[in-house]
């Protein structure tokens, strides 16, 4: 058992390509390896910004002898198909063993040597390597087939065991010889094999192992950080980019001017972060101190002193740059920057952001104006956490014992308009120009500054919030009307140009969107109808823009404008008659809009039920309940719709909900073959209407027929009912009651009675049974 | 003029040469094997203590010097109008096909966007890169740039010298290459790039180019935090001394008014149109290089244009796109104008 030492040594790998360029190490060689027949353990797999390392232990000297046995074709078959076989395998007929009249081609693969295995390996993985971007270089770089790689490669160790594995990939030989740090120790040092490569590497300034250099900058960046009595703000992915940028990293501290902490401190740690990978620091008082925490890669001989002010006076510059950047942008008026905002196109076929604007505006206004949001805080989420249905007060009027009412309806509505209108206005400030990640935040901090309200400015800091899985939620009532507006209209105004996002490919995030608005709905209890919504936002600016639906006659145009007439100005309303006039002149031109917009509703609609399926899903919710609540239509309302799927999966779980289910299953099989059968008029279908069964209807009528009957009569009402008033565990509880009666149907009667009116009177019993369970959730959808 | 330049690069080829002591001990140090070496006794000492740092113009009279002793030709600045050094048709055009080229020169580059009337100690309109290209790319590029970074008074040991990062593209010439940014103690002092395509066409083979921002790099030797501030000439006897400022100061302002204020748009404009007008007539006329020098006359027209403010954001990527179409095409013509020298001068390649 032998060890093996591959070192790829190159000018300086992006620091975020150091990962994913181990696993493509270890993936290459493992299946170099499996392809040789030669087991591999445990890989070690190191990186730094100059070279690439894996030491693979315990290899076998030799691969194994193999011999392998291929079955051929009858030696009776066409001399076509024996050819075919002999190519195939490369041998001659004579090579073949002949048994039973069957030919066998037996081949044996010697063992091979390890290291000649190794030799023609790495070459192939440095061939096959893949690179997020490679290049060419050098004189080779002449021609067009010249080696590729991140950046120029200049040399390679191949040790196995203390043998040299010799290769050549681009006129790169391999050899023992490799380079220690590119300052310290800037010469030759030859390694004698895997045993002594790491601390060869120590001892000449390179800590190979990234996982050790980033222990050093996370410990050292926090060490520095506390011997100046602060304390370090962690950042994993600095310590990974760090480590990934030095070979032998050394944290230092220095500060900045404290003048600067005028400025924001997401806009400082960012600038530090992002421009300079430097830490922040914290004070004692937990807020943003004025230090920082570079990584330099050499051993100063001054300590340091001199890259510190160097770093400093750089930080400075850009700490100069953000102030000039804050300054600047607070010489306007949010609402003023936001005029800039008809200058920028939001996408070729929906106008400016600005026309966005205006659209969120009068959105978020109407969400609050329906009391879809009201002036509270959070609503309890009545119910919903025991399974049931929240209260019937919950969707009409705002309650009487709901959070603080400080606020009227009114001034909500003009204050979620407000930050609407402004939430966009700092994507043209200077400083979301520089940082595009500050958008929101320093909108929220202009606002505060030019002196809006608390709930305006922190509407226009959150409002792109929820963004990902672990981000908060919005509850403060302006905020989530804006954010909710925001994603809603996003959503509707791609549907609405059919842009919808198909496989992996979502350019516009509408999925990110979809999520945050179901999360927002449900974290808030928002009882919201996205058919009204998307009637709302699309259908009816059809109607506003003299676009009509495929109406064909005064009437029609009448009965479509009905409902949209709410929306409309009343100038418009008022003179409808010449609208309706517009509106057939122009009837033609818009079917086809109308029809889109139609046809975009019910896809946004499905869009959201498969949202809704995947994040449920995680939370442990079935998704065949879900269906199973969906399948009934007319569901668009995501708190009711969960909150019956909940008691619906609590009631599956029970056995009656586990029985009644084989019930259904069994009723809707027999009313299918039924419906395949002779007797087509009296059967129901599963999910269809019962046909009326009310009273026994002939004097054969057993017990259990009476049983039954008498519990759908009382189960019915109950559960249409309970469902009415979203008692969803009553409704459960209602269903729950036919289990018995229905077990007992099956076990007493026979539904095929030979006697054609007993049966049809059955097959209808059935069907009202199935039609009762309807009422609840569509069972065929439910699995099991 | 002549003598002047010969004896002030006299000077600093003697510091150049107690550098190539230091490299040469430094490169000796590694033997390999048994004991590796210690690294404070291989490590490079520095030679830059207690010495006055380079002036600006010492600081390129030193490039010059270590570049032009590593086999580079000493061009002349592009006498027109550019944004970067890299539109020097000696870097554009002669990186593309498989003759050898390696030259160095220093580029004054003008950012019309950039001006800020002499009122902002590291923005300026107009300043100067120096450019190095090497072609074919040789295998030691990085030490020989970290040589010229110590002969300009840079001690690796003292300062934390870095290779990020840093993808270089220029979609108006369309080109491209993979590299870095070299940091200084954290500032970004060079532009190092493998240059993959030139004019949308592939480099082979690859040049390696250097990009050094003269006035950062001499803000850093020199510690100044001012750009204005810089010694620009070292006092001689009683002759004094230049700063930055005094050479430049009153161009900023002015040429910043001009940028920004007085650039007449509609002359900018015809300008513009001119210049893409006589570069197709010269592609032509099969006349590349002239072709290639109105493509850089309308690169810089619309900068200006940029600057008045009067283009909007969705012409810009028009105007942007006619550009690279003019780079491109010169591009194209100069290849069509040489290659059959370059194939008949080297059997096999090709484009």
């Amino acid at each position: 058992m032998t060890d093996f030492l591959l070192e790829l040594r190159s000018e300086e790998i992006p620091a975020r390509m150091q990962a994913g360029a181990r696993a493509e190490l270890e993936k290459l060689f493992r299946a170099q390896m499996a392809a040789a027949g030669i087991d591999v353990g445990n890989l070690t797999i190191w990186s730094t910004p100059r070279r690439l390392a894996l030491i693979a232990k315990g290899l076998p000297q030799a691969t194994a002898a193999v011999s392998e046995e291929i079955k051929g074709p009858r030696s009776s078959a066409p001399p076509q198909a024996l050819e075919g076989f002999l190519r195939k395998t490369g041998l001659t007929q004579d090579q073949l063993e002949d048994r039973d009249g069957v030919y066998f081609a037996v081949i044996d693969k010697p063992g091979r040597a390890t290291a000649e295995v190794l030799a023609e390996a790495i070459p192939a993985i440095v061939r096959g390597f893949a690179w997020p971007k490679s290049m060419r270089w050098g004189k080779e770089s002449a021609s067009s087939e010249s080696l590729r790689w991140v950046r120029p490669l200049s040399g390679i160790v191949a040790i196995f065991g203390d043998e040299l594995v010799p290769c050549e990939i681009g006129g790169i030989a391999s050899g023992f010889v490799t380079r220690g740090h590119r300052f310290h120790c800037p010469g030759e040092i030859t390694i004698g094999s895997a045993a002594d490569y790491a601390e060869k590497l120590r001892a000449c300034h390179v800590i190979v192992d990234h996982e050790e250099r980033q222990a050093i900058v996370r410990d050292g960046a926090a060490k520095a950080a506390a011997d100046a009595g602060l304390s370090l703000v962690e950042d994993e992915g600095l310590v990974i980019e760090n480590a990934g940028l030095t070979e032998w990293p050394v944290p230092l501290l220095g500060r900045f001017d404290e003048a600067f902490l005028e400025v924001p401190p997401e806009v400082i740690q960012l600038t530090a972060r992002v421009n300079q990978k430097y830490f922040v620091v914290n004070g004692t008082d937990g807020k943003l101190a004025n230090g920082f925490v570079c990584t330099a890669n050499i051993d100063a001989k001054d300590g340091g002193a001199e890259i510190v002010a160097g770093n400093r006076k750089v930080l400075a510059a850009r700490l100069s740059d953000a102030r000039f950047f804050w300054e600047q942008d607070q010489k306007k008026t949010l609402e003023q920057h936001a005029e800039k905002l008809a200058n920028i196109t939001f996408h070729e076929k929906l106008g400016t952001v600005a026309d966005k604007v205006e659209r969120v505006a009068k959105l978020a206004r109407w969400l609050v104006e329906e009391g879809i949001i009201m002036p509270s805080s959070v609503p309890a989420q009545a119910g919903t956490q025991s399974g049931d249905g929240p209260t019937a007060d919950g969707r009409s009027g705002p309650p009487p014992s709901r959070g603080n009412m400080d606020v009227s309806r009114e001034e909500l509505a003009d204050q979620a308009e407000l930050a609407a209108r402004l939430a966009k206005a700092d994507l043209v400030t200077e400083m979301v120009g520089e940082f595009p990640e500050l958008q929101g935040l320093m909108g929220g901090y202009y606002a505060r500054a030019e002196g809006l309200p608390d709930a305006v400015a922190d509407a226009i800091r959150d409002h792109y919030k929820p963004v990902g899985q672990g981000d908060d939620v919005p509850t403060a009532p302006v905020t989530v009307a804006v954010a909710l507006a925001d994603k809603l209209d996003t959503i509707m105004a791609f549907f609405g140009i059919e842009e919808v996002p198909t496989g992996s490919r979502d350019p516009f995030a509408l999925r990110r969107a979809a999520l945050g608005i179901i999360r927002i709905i449900q974290s808030n209890a928002i009882r919201l109808s996205l058919s009204a919504v998307t009637y709302n936002g699309m259908i009816v600016p059809i109607f506003q823009s003299f676009a009509v639906p495929e109406a064909i006659d005064r009437e029609h145009v009448k009965r479509v404008l009905a409902p949209a007439k709410k929306f409309l100005s009343d100038e418009s309303a008022a003179s409808q008659s010449v609208l309706e006039d517009k509106f057939l002149v122009e009837a033609e031109q818009s079917a086809a809009r109308y029809a889109v917009a139609q046809a975009s509703i019910i896809k946004l609609l499905d869009f959201f039920a498969d949202r809704l399926k995947v994040q449920q899903r995680e939370a442990g919710v079935r998704h065949d309940l879900i269906d199973a609540v969906f399948a009934l239509g007319g569901e668009d309302d995501l708190v009711r719709l969960l909150a019956r799927v909940k008691a619906l999966q609590a009631f599956m779980a029970t056995e009656d909900g586990a029985n009644l289910l084989a019930g259904y299953k069994r009723a809707a099989n027999i009313l299918k073959q039924a419906e395949k059968d002779v007797v087509p008029a009296q059967a129901g279908t599963a999910g269809g209407t019962a046909p009326t069964i009310t009273a026994p209807a002939f004097a054969g009528a057993t017990d259990v027929d009476k049983a039954l009957l008498a519990a759908l009569d009382a189960a019915e009402p109950a559960a249409s009912a309970a469902v009415a008033d979203e008692r969803f565990t009553d409704a459960m509880a209602a269903l729950a009651s036919l289990r018995a009666p229905i077990d007992a149907f099956f076990d007493g009667v026979m539904v095929n009675d030979p006697d054609e009116a007993v049966r049809a009177y059955r097959l209808g019993l059935l069907s009202r049974f199935t039609g009762a369970v309807h009422g609840v959730a569509d069972f065929s959808k439910i699995e099991g | 003029m002549t003598k002047s330049f010969v004896t002030v690069t006299r000077g600093v080829i003697w510091s150049v040469r107690r550098w190539q002591r230091a490299l040469t001990l430094r490169a000796r140090c590694a033997k390999g094997g048994g004991d590796c070496c210690t690294c404070e006794r291989c490590g490079l000492v520095a030679d830059t203590a207690e010495k006055k740092p380079l002036s600006f113009q010492d600081m390129i009279l030193t490039l010059h010097d270590y570049w032009s002793a590593r086999g580079c030709a000493i061009l002349q600045p592009y006498d027109m109008r550019v944004g970067a050094g890299t539109f020097h048709p000696a870097t554009t055009l002669r990186s593309l096909g498989p003759e050898p080229w390696n030259v160095a020169y220093v580029q004054p580059s003008r950012r019309p966007t950039d001006g800020r009337y002499g009122e902002n100690p590291n923005r300026l309109q107009h300043y100067y890169q120096y450019q190095v290209i090497l072609k074919p790319s040789p295998a030691d590029l990085q030490e020989q740039y970290l040589g010229s970074l110590a002969a300009i008074g840079i001690d690796p040991l003292l300062h934390d010298i870095r290779f990020v990062e840093d993808d270089w593209e220029s979609p108006t010439l369309g080109a491209w290459g993979l590299g870095w940014e070299v940091w200084c103690d954290g500032m970004e002092v060079t532009q190092f790039t493998y240059f993959q395509q030139m004019g949308g066409f592939d480099c082979k083979p690859v040049a390696g180019e250097l990009t050094y921002g003269l006035e950062r790099l001499a803000m850093y030797i020199q510690n100044v935090d001012n750009v204005y501030d810089l010694r620009f000439s070292d006092p001689v006897g009683d002759v004094p001394g230049l700063s930055y400022g005094d050479v430049f100061l009153e161009n900023e302002r002015q040429f910043s008014k001009w940028n920004f204020e007085v650039a007449d748009t509609d002359t900018l404009f015809a300008g513009f149109k001119a210049a893409e007008d006589e570069c197709k007539r010269a592609i032509a006329a099969n006349v590349p290089l002239a072709a290639y020098d109105q493509a850089i006359e309308a690169s810089h027209l619309f900068n200006l244009l940029q600057a008045r403010g009067v283009i909007s954001v969705q012409e810009r990527a028009n105007y942007m796109a006619r550009v690279r179409d003019l780079a491109k095409g010169s591009c194209k013509a100069w290849i069509d104008s040489q290659s059959e020298r370059w194939t008949e001068k080297y059997p096999g390649w090709v484009l």
